[in-house]
């Protein structure tokens, strides 16, 4: 901590102060708990991650130092792979059909009677449950020949899958639940976002006889882009960290068809007990998440107008 | 009278008010198919919800049979004493209590200090540290999960509160949020305390934490219902039903139940209720908490 013994530069603008307080000393004082936990639970987990990647480690036996080789074996394993891509599949189907959903609920529930209040926030229910219990309820509405969902099906005249232990299946019931379990975030930012836009805008609209449609077209969407590009990215992340539900309602099958990167992250980490390579995947992961986040934000200049 | 409330819609004021002579009939027939098309949407959403409660009070026989029944034929609240008398859900739930509050408390005073340090403070290096806090946001915990075992087994912290609270305290998320908040907050009330002789101390837990209530409510919150959704560290930190939450709990309890539907979706009821009761309870900090940005999206 050699900055705390550095001299603190003065105080900002002149202000009226009595005593020659030392602010600095006194600024440690109130960052310390906070900087001592970051630094040891968050930042030094960081680095070592790194460092664990790089070593060939069961936790038990002495680490050995193997260079990148734990880089080179994902390359060849079809596991990784077919998590990557059950990741990448759930991530580019379940954030647009949840904001997809949001959006429309949001234009729905966008309206100013008293009442409203309460469908909102009913709505928002499932987005306050537990994953883990919904799970098991989501398994009884998939259940394959009888279940609630196939049921419901079959009144339209649809014979329904056998949803989750068919291999092409489980992963569109898995996105289906995970858009009914976290629609309501995305929602709630899109409303907040257009009880934002000011109610001229619309009156102007409509004195020059534009369309429901025109008014969405260009006052609503264009108005509402820095909030959906908020919800974009933050789904993005959240989904490409798909774990629970997957564990519970599949446990990654049938086979490998819905074993997500995290699943394998765990299971490699903590039931073949092979933590260089789980931190391996780890990295490869936080990659993923980076590149994607980074490409978004180099993309939003052009779709995105925060101009008011 | 409720017709009235139903004909005012925000977004059709304007037209309502230019055209006054509309007939006020298709106004209602509207406003009643807007009412209608929200139930249908909140029945399909809660569905789920309403059948996992449903499910929780069927028999065995009931609850197994080839073809489920929705409305249960008889009521067996008795599946909740059977289900507690085989697993402690209710010890469970203590301990998801304590894992929660302990880590929603401990982040949010750490992260409402160094908050009030990085806002109002001046001192060398500030804009590094801070830095470096933001750049961990975008790291997702699984990258930290190993390195946080690794630490947690050589400390001998498995199976220990210390184990399972502290790893997960210290985000940046609360430090940014409570700065951004703070930051908000006019410097004037400070200076005049100041002036009167109130240390940085007293100018915090005087001036900036009463003022910034709803934000530290909101995090305090948020972070709550995140850890008690947690599955995974509990997961691997969690052996035994010294500090097993219910998320554990019910993941355990699946693998040794199987398809016993009444009490598989009655575990599931006792451990969802509590937080739907608070969700209603402190919806208000939990919206926010939603819009002030950062809340995952999962």
């Amino acid at each position: 901590m050699s900055a705390a013994t550095a001299p603190a530069p003065a105080p900002a603008p002149a202000r009226a102060r009595g005593s020659k307080e030392k602010v600095w000393l006194v600024a440690w004082l109130f960052l310390l708990p906070s900087f001592l936990g970051f630094a040891i639970f968050t930042v030094g987990p960081v680095i070592a991650a790194a460092v664990i990647s790089l070593l060939d480690w069961n936790l038990f036996s002495p680490p050995t130092f193997v260079w990148f080789e734990n880089f080179g074996r994902l390359t060849g394993d079809p596991t990784f792979w077919a998590s990557l891509r059950n990741t990448a599949i759930f991530t580019f189907t379940s954030v647009p059909l949840s904001i997809l959903v949001s959006l429309l609920l949001a234009l729905l529930l966008n309206r100013g009677v008293r009442w409203i209040t309460g469908f909102r926030s009913l709505l928002l229910l499932p987005y306050a449950t537990i994953t883990v219990a919904v799970s098991f309820v989501w398994m009884w509405l998939y259940i394959p020949t009888d279940g609630l969902v196939n049921r419901v099906l079959g009144l339209v005249g649809i014979d329904g899958p056998a949803w989750l232990v068919s291999d092409v299946w489980a992963m569109p019931a898995l996105v289906f639940m995970s858009v009914w379990k976290s629609f309501g975030f995305a929602m709630v930012i899109l409303l907040a976002g257009m009880q934002g836009i000011p109610e001229t805008l619309y009156e102007a609209a409509r004195v020059d006889g534009a369309s429901a449609w025109q008014r969405f077209r260009s006052i609503t969407l264009p108005m509402l882009s820095p909030a959906m590009f908020f919800v974009v990215v933050t789904s993005i992340i959240g989904s490409f960290q798909v774990f629970d539900q997957a564990l519970i309602m599949t446990n990654g099958g049938p086979g490998t068809s819905t074993t997500t990167l995290v699943m394998y992250i765990y299971r490699t980490g903590f039931e073949n007990y092979n933590q260089g390579y789980a931190a391996a995947q780890s990295l490869v992961l936080f990659a993923f998440i980076a590149l994607i986040t980074a490409a978004q934000f180099l993309t939003q200049r052009r779709l995105v107008h925060y101009d008011q | 009278m409720t017709s009235d409330v139903l004909t005012r819609p925000v977004a059709t004021r304007a037209a309502t008010t230019a055209t006054p002579h509309r007939k006020p009939t298709a106004e209602v027939v509207k406003a009643k198919l807007f009412l209608f098309v929200c139930v249908l949407v909140t029945a399909f959403t809660l569905t789920p919800i309403v059948m996992m409660v449903l499910i929780s009070f069927q028999s065995d026989a009931e609850s197994m049979a080839a073809t489920p029944s929705l409305w249960p034929t008889s009521w067996h609240p008795e599946n909740y004493a059977r289900l507690l008398d085989e697993v402690p859900f209710l010890r469970y739930l203590l301990n998801t209590f304590i894992f929660a509050g302990g880590t929603a408390l401990l982040e949010t005073i750490t992260a409402a200090l160094a908050a009030y340090a990085f806002a109002r403070l001046e001192f060398r290096g500030r804009g590094i540290i801070f830095a470096v806090y933001l750049a961990t946001l975008m790291i997702p915990t699984q990258v930290t999960l190993i390195p946080q075992f690794v630490m947690v087994a050589r400390l001998q912290w498995i199976d220990t509160w210390w184990g399972m609270i502290l790893p997960h305290a210290f985000t940046a998320l609360g430090v940014f949020l409570l700065r951004q908040f703070f930051l908000g907050i006019p410097r004037e009330l400070e200076e005049a305390a100041r002036i009167d002789g109130a240390n940085r101390w007293q100018t915090f837990t005087r001036i900036i934490v009463p003022l910034a209530v709803p934000a530290i409510a909101t995090l305090l919150v948020f972070k709550f219902i995140q850890q008690w959704n947690n599955l995974l560290w509990p997961l691997v930190v969690s052996n035994t039903e010294a500090t097993r939450t219910v998320a554990v709990g019910l993941q355990v309890f699946q693998d040794t139940n199987g398809t016993q539907w009444n009490l598989l979706l009655a575990a599931a009821t006792i451990t969802t209720v509590p937080l739907i009761i608070l969700f209603f309870i402190s919806q208000r900090w939990f919206v926010r908490g939603i819009t002030m940005g950062g809340f995952g999206g999962r």
